[in-house]
């Protein structure tokens, strides 16, 4: 008869690594987590055929194709990174997978660079696609292709979208529901900034502020391209306030919150 | 080893486990017993790290769960078999298990061989599993990292009398073998054929705990008092041991002449003395299940 009473071998701990490409697979092996990927492919297609029939002609630039692009992935992505978190609660699967990887701070720390990972493949595929639809529309069109955005404007591009991505994981850490990580996303990415817009219009005090608390607004500095070192600065800062801040509140309450 | 001191976790005003401390020990099923709402869960989950205590420690083979740098090598851990994302498949849940414990592939199949899920059944959604299906991908799951310690919260619920009896089989080739098993139970007959040992919790505190055989034994007498910490200790004067049953039962091992007799003697007015025919545990069970209810009608 073998004896198994006390463990006579001391088992390595968990490498971060395999958390994170575990957590990734997690990311991609149900329907909603696989159509959300998915659907960043398909609609960037959807979107890049509407810029070939509908753009005229002179707005046809790779800009006109990769602008028209980011606005269904910066609504995609955050998505893929809310359910990943949310999903240990509203599915429950943290029972498991808080007992299999007790420092809960590992598991929130692999989410976020699977999500991440995730954002800068998908992006740049996207973006290719744009490039493909630029190559043909121009030629359907009878006018050369306009290559309007450098390197740096498509770094700054994928930048702005893990801005995104960890805005959204942010709120799903914060929030640990779905319904209330998502609705709260679109209150960051579309209600706040236009509260924000109007505010600046009418009241000068908010104007001359608002680049320093407006993390929606500093952001938009990396859509156009060139970046200030004062931008630089107000991202910062908007991004402490508006994403660090909240993080950690988030985090600790999931290190502290009963997992049932 | 699985080892509680003193654990207690309240919620607000509420203590859903109160004062709790019991060890269970390798090479036995200890059976941990209680009506719905008696805190066995809680328990469990403060095992794991799951819920933190307000006070008192648990500690797994020695160390805190947190501690264990794998934890599923060492304990294997079911607390629902329904907290599963319902669009996996059977298969993808085992997956993910063997991928964070760092296992081999073939595990999987191992395990699912293991608990008589087909290769068909394995590769549906979990969305159409049974629950007795449900438990045993939970215990395939627990099993999978090979550990020396399995925590099962209701384990049987949900499967059928033969899968019963399988999982009995499996829990006691597994104590045997030297591993602690810890299971809960709010059905006394269903832990009786199965634990070596008995804890059994009650509103949140241990009511009663000790070896199967000791509780459960014909031998001995059932005994209220007004004040049983007096007889307890009277008894004990005279060789006699004795454990707390119920909100003010003792079970004395002795015969019930000798019991009256102690009693007389410390000047204590006995409420109820009869030979404990082996169902004393039941009747207590059965108060406290009653309690139990009571209180949730007034609640
Ligand atoms: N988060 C919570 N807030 C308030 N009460 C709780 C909470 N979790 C559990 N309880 C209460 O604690 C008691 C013990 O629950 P539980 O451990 O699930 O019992 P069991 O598993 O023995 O049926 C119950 O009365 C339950 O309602
Ligand atoms: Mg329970």
């Amino acid at each position: 008869m073998t004896t198994m009473a006390v463990p006579a071998v001391t088992h390595r701990r968990i490498p971060l690594s395999r958390i994170v490409t575990t957590e990734l697979r997690k990311l991609l092996d149900t329907r909603s987590g696989f159509w959300t990927v998915a659907a960043i492919g398909i609609v960037s297609m959807l979107t890049t055929g509407a810029v070939i029939l509908w753009a005229e002609r002179e707005e046809l630039t790779y800009r006109t194709f990769t602008t028209a692009i980011s606005v269904p992935i910066t609504l995609l992505l955050p998505i893929i990174a809310i359910l990943s978190v949310t999903g240990e609660w509203s599915q429950r699967t943290g029972l498991t997978t808080f007992a299999l990887v007790p420092h809960r701070g590992r598991i929130v720390l692999a989410k976020a660079i699977a999500s991440v990972g995730v954002a800068v493949v998908a992006i740049p595929v996207a973006f290719a696609i744009g490039a493909l639809g630029n190559v043909a529309g121009t030629a359907i069109a009878g006018v050369d292709p306009v290559w309007d955005l450098t390197a740096t404007d498509l770094l700054l591009l994928v930048l702005a979208n893990v801005l995104g991505v960890l805005i959204g994981f942010m709120l799903a850490v914060l929030i640990r529901s779905s319904a209330g990580a998502l609705a709260t996303y679109f209150v960051y990415a579309f209600v706040l900034p236009t509260i924000a817009l109007v505010l600046a219009q009418s009241q000068d005090w908010f104007h001359d502020l608002q680049p320093w608390v407006d993390f929606d607004f500093a952001q938009n500095a990396l859509m156009d391209g060139s970046v200030t070192g004062q931008q630089w600065t107000q991202l910062a800062v908007t991004g402490v306030i508006w994403l660090v801040v909240p993080l950690a509140v988030g985090l600790r309450a999931v290190v502290r919150a009963e997992v049932k | 080893m699985i080892t509680l001191e003193s654990v207690t976790r309240t919620y607000g005003r509420f203590t859903a486990v109160d004062d709790v401390s019991f060890t269970a020990s390798p090479g036995r099923v200890t059976g941990f017993l209680g009506p719905n709402g008696a805190g066995k869960s809680t328990t469990m989950r403060i095992i794991v790290g799951l819920t933190h205590a307000t006070a008192g420690a648990a500690t797994v083979s020695g160390r805190r769960y947190v501690d264990l740098p794998n934890p599923g090598l060492e304990v294997g851990v079911l607390l629902d078999a329904s907290a599963q994302h319902a669009g996996r498949t059977g298969r993808e849940i085992l997956t993910i298990s063997q991928r964070f414990m760092g296992l081999p592939r073939a595990r999987v199949d191992e395990m699912l061989d293991l608990v008589g899920l087909s290769p068909e059944e394995s590769s549906r959604r979990v969305r159409d599993y049974s629950l007795g299906m449900r438990q045993r991908l939970g215990l395939a799951a627990a099993l999978i990292g090979d550990p020396t310690v399995l925590i099962l919260d209701e384990p049987a619920n949900g499967l059928d009398p033969a899968g019963i009896r399988w999982m009995r089989g499996l829990l006691r080739g597994f104590a045997d073998r030297g591993g602690t098993v810890l299971l809960s139970s709010h059905l006394l007959h269903e832990i009786e054929v199965i634990a070596d040992d008995l804890v059994v919790i009650g509103n949140g505190r241990i009511v009663a705990q000790g070896t199967k055989s000791d509780l459960l034994g014909a031998a001995g007498s059932m005994v209220r008092t007004s004040d049983r910490t007096t007889l307890a200790a009277a008894l004990m004067a005279d060789g006699v041991t004795s454990s707390y049953v119920g909100p003010d039962g003792l079970l004395a091992q002795a015969d019930a002449e000798h019991v009256g007799r102690t009693a007389f003697a410390a000047g204590l007015p006995v409420l109820e003395l009869r030979a404990a025919d082996g169902t004393g545990l039941e009747e207590m069970f059965l108060q406290l299940t009653a309690d139990t209810s009571r209180e949730g009608a007034l609640a």
